[in-house]
């Protein structure tokens, strides 16, 4: 292992230390994260999985430099969220795929490469590889409302992965699509992690989403918001979708549902 | 309360800017009266002087405040001079014509939504109508109306009500069509007659498109009844006001004038404002 | 009186056609959309010539649409002239006076919410206020000719424009934003690449109410004081002459004239604003 090789495995990607994110509306203060403290490596999978109100997404967001920590510590690439941000060190997908209906797909994923000043030989060259990478080749010059609601996401996520960001952020992206779209890009996810390698975050709310996508998975719960249990996966990182019926996998499926049930989700 | 400061705060640079206007658009006037009579003029005579004119180029807030003052406040409301009296009897057509116009514009609306010969035929001409300027012939009508013997009040109301009618009718179509498929539907499966869908789900339905276009219906009616008020022989009214002033060169007169109409105008919008929210509070379809 | 009764015949023809075509199956074509309101439009012209021609109503009072015809034929030096005076150099110029600087100006307050804060009431305001009342002030100030007739279009024109702008430009949603913010795009790229494009609907609503503010502005702004040319003067003049035909006519001219710029806006809103469902269809 070279000297570069081991410096990536001993700092964390994104390291939080006991962060506090609370939020002062109307009706008082909304402890959306509590003494919060996690590591994510280099070339994770990690899924959150809650209730609503358990603070994922606002972790995902403090991550993105979207929102502000009101105590303790967050850093990405060693660096503070914001200025990771500026590097534009990440994509980040939403849950509603977002696109502009006044440009093509094409144009869509050209967004970030015209803000982030790529010259135009290489914006062509970079979507035409993405858009091969999300199965989307032929479709550039199609526009938004002519697709369906799963090859729009899947827009979404080329869009992201346009600019070869490290880190990849994913909230709920598949929640709006059923579930046969949903398994389908599951797997495209999967084979896209393994040919890019990059670090993901993926905030999700299905507990066979999150066990089969992930290398570790952290449950988290409401009231305040905090990490209930962080599940190291022990599957293998090729998963075909018949993983889903091994015994392996409803084990730690079953160990989701605990940590849930003692975060109060099911109350 | 930060809004209160923000316009309170444009108001004062709106202010400031037109006494500023003031004084050097009607420099002019004052330094030829100098010239005539031979003699120089300081800075702050200039100033006093611009600021008080009788018939000045541009009237200074103060001047218009005044006469405001002066033709709403101490004359009597009788006075063919008053100001309370002219927008009265602006006011008086304006809300005739609004009346008019707008049940007209909503019966109308009812036979477009339910009748498919009327809905072709009609809305493309209710719609193309708004793209002519119809306020530019109210004078004619208004001469053409007198001609036969209809004179006073009802030329106008029929001009103010022309103007409310048509925004009415494509507002309160787009409003009844409002209901989406689904709640349409649901009806269906009631076996629910025309009359039925129509009070229980198209009118609550429409209500919020109800008021959107009776507030530009409102404004339209008042505009249409001072513009009614300009063919010459009008002497009442508050067009017939700004007509008169701009003939004689009484801009303090013409300002006053506008004034009122702005204000009679920001009053009756306000009133439908007022409506609206009493209204959609009531029916639970606060935004 | 036969003229009369042939209007009438061909109104019953024309409405059962109309209603005809209406309830039957071709009721969805192109062709079909065109030709009801058409067959209304006829009906009235119709109508109208029969019953004044009929009942021998005095041409002083409503001139029956033949007269007029030949009126607006033997009058079109006039009527272009006219026109030039009125729609060209007055409400165009004010037109893209007032559009324009309200476009701007939006901008310019963009970036300060105390400033949108103060304006916009104020802007409400002035836009419900009978603008046209200024007319008397601004040809005292900008003289007989069409200048100041294009201040009262500018001024028209200017506060509609300018709260579409600014409604137009908060369109964008917190999302998008936001997915903005993850790229660091400064203020000037999110304003050109999302929320120029994303305003564009309102501004063009904005647009389309202004073609028919702006020839209104500038024809009875005319009534005020013009010089002896335009649609405004010649109505107020040939309406004191009795010269109702020529009144028409030029009516006709305005109407021709009205619905053709807003037609252009239009034509330019399709094209710009493709992507926005109600151009979907």
């Amino acid at each position: 292992m070279t000297e570069a090789q081991l410096n990536d495995l001993a700092e964390p990607v994104i390291a939080a230390r006991n962060l506090d994110l609370t939020f002062h509306t109307n009706d008082g203060p909304v402890h959306a994260l509590k003494d919060v403290t996690l590591d994510i490596n280099k070339g994770e999978f990690v899924s959150f999985i809650g209730p609503s109100g358990c603070g994922k997404t606002t972790f995902l967001r403090a991550m993105a430099g979207l929102e502000s920590p009101t105590g303790g510590k967050i850093s990405v690439n060693c660096m503070t969220p914001d200025e990771a941000r500026q590097k534009r060190a990440y994509g980040y997908v939403f849950q509603a795929a977002g696109l502009y209906p006044w440009r093509t797909i094409a144009g869509n994923i050209k967004l970030p490469l015209e803000i982030m000043g790529f010259d135009k030989s290489e914006q062509e060259k970079r979507v035409r590889n993405v858009m091969e990478l999300v199965d989307l080749k032929g479709f550039g010059k199609k526009f938004p409302w002519q697709l369906s609601g799963g090859m729009q996401q899947r827009a979404s996520i080329a869009r992201a992965l346009a600019f070869d960001a490290d880190i990849l952020l994913m909230d709920e992206p598949f929640g709006a699509l059923d579930e046969i779209v949903r398994d389908h890009l599951n797997e495209q996810l999967l084979k896209l992690w393994a040919r890019t390698n990059k670090t993901i975050g993926f905030v999700t709310h299905s507990i066979p989403e999150a066990v089969y996508l992930s290398t570790k998975i952290v449950v988290m719960s409401p009231r305040p918001g905090r990490i209930t249990d962080v599940i190291e996966s022990t599957l293998p990182k090729v998963r075909p979708l018949d993983i889903r019926d091994t015994p392996e996998f409803l084990e730690i499926a079953h160990r989701v549902r605990d940590g849930l049930r003692a975060g109060h989700a099911y109350d | 309360m930060r809004k209160i400061l923000a316009v309170l705060c444009v108001l004062a640079v709106i202010v400031v800017g037109w006494y500023g206007a003031a004084i050097s658009l009607n420099a002019k006037w004052t330094h030829d009266q100098a010239k005539r009579a031979g003699t120089e003029v300081q800075f702050s005579e200039l100033v006093a002087d611009t600021l008080s004119q009788e018939r000045p180029v541009l009237p200074a807030p103060h001047q218009v405040a005044v006469e405001l003052w002066k033709t709403t406040i101490q004359k009597k409301v009788t006075s063919k001079r008053s100001l309370v009296f002219h927008g009265w009897i602006t006011l008086s057509a304006t809300l005739m014509g609004f009346l008019i116009g707008t049940t007209a514009g909503i019966l109308l609306a009812v036979g477009i939504v339910h009748n498919r010969a009327m809905d072709m035929s009609v809305m493309p001409w209710a719609i193309a109508s708004q793209t002519i300027p119809i306020l530019a012939i109210a004078p004619m009508i208004i001469v053409v109306l007198n001609s036969i013997g209809v004179q006073g009040l009802l030329p106008k109301a029929f001009i103010s009500a022309y103007l409310s009618f048509f925004p009415v009718v494509v507002g309160m179509v787009k409003g009844l069509r409002a209901p989406d498929m689904m709640q349409l539907d649901l009806m269906k499966t009631y076996s629910a007659r025309s009359w039925d869908v129509f009070w229980k789900l198209r009118l609550p339905s429409s209500m919020p498109y109800f008021f959107a276009s009776i507030k530009v219906a409102i404004a339209a009616a008042l505009v249409g009844a001072i513009v009614a008020e300009l063919p010459a022989g009008a002497i009442r009214g508050l067009g017939a006001r700004m007509l008169t002033g701009s003939y004689y060169g009484q801009t303090i007169q013409i300002w006053s004038a506008l004034f009122m109409a702005a204000f009679v105008a920001a009053c009756l919008v306000g009133l439908v404002g007022m409506m609206q929210r009493w209204t959609l509070r009531k029916m639970g379809m606060t935004q | 009186m036969s003229v009369l009764f042939f209007a009438i015949v061909i109104w019953g023809l024309a409405t059962l056609g109309a209603v005809r075509i209406a309830n039957g199956p071709q009721q969805q074509m192109f062709w079909a959309k065109l030709a009801v309101p058409a067959l209304l439009g006829v009906v009235i012209v119709v109508l109208w010539e029969g019953i004044v021609r009929g009942f021998g109503v005095s041409p002083v009072i409503l001139p029956p649409p033949s007269a007029i015809a030949v009126t607006f034929v033997s009058s079109i030096p006039v009527l272009w002239g006219d026109f030039v005076q009125t729609f060209v150099k007055g409400a165009l110029s004010g037109y893209v006076i007032g559009c324009g600087s309200a476009f701007v100006i939006a901008i310019l307050i963009d970036r300060s919410p105390f400033l949108q804060d103060g304006l916009m009431p104020v802007g409400n305001f002035l836009a419900a206020m009978p603008i046209i009342g200024t007319a008397p002030i601004l040809v005292m100030w900008f003289g007989f000719d069409w200048q100041s007739k294009s201040a009262v279009v500018v001024l028209m024109v200017f506060f509609p424009m300018l709260v579409n702008t600014v409604q137009g430009l908060a369109e964008s949603s917190v999302m998008q934003r936001d997915l903005m913010k993850t790229y660091s795009a400064s203020y000037w790229q999110t304003l050109l690449k999302l929320r120029l494009p994303a305003a564009m609907p309102f501004i063009f609503n904005g647009l389309k109410i202004s073609t028919t503010l702006a020839l209104i502005g500038a024809i009875v702004a005319e009534f005020f004081g013009s010089p002896i040319r335009g649609m405004g003067f010649r109505i107020s003049t040939e309406v004191g002459a009795l010269n109702l035909d020529m009144v028409w006519a030029e009516i006709t001219v305005a109407a021709l004239a009205g619905s053709a710029f807003y037609g252009c806006v239009a034509v330019i809103e399709k094209g710009v604003t493709f992507w926005h469902p109600s151009q979907r269809g």
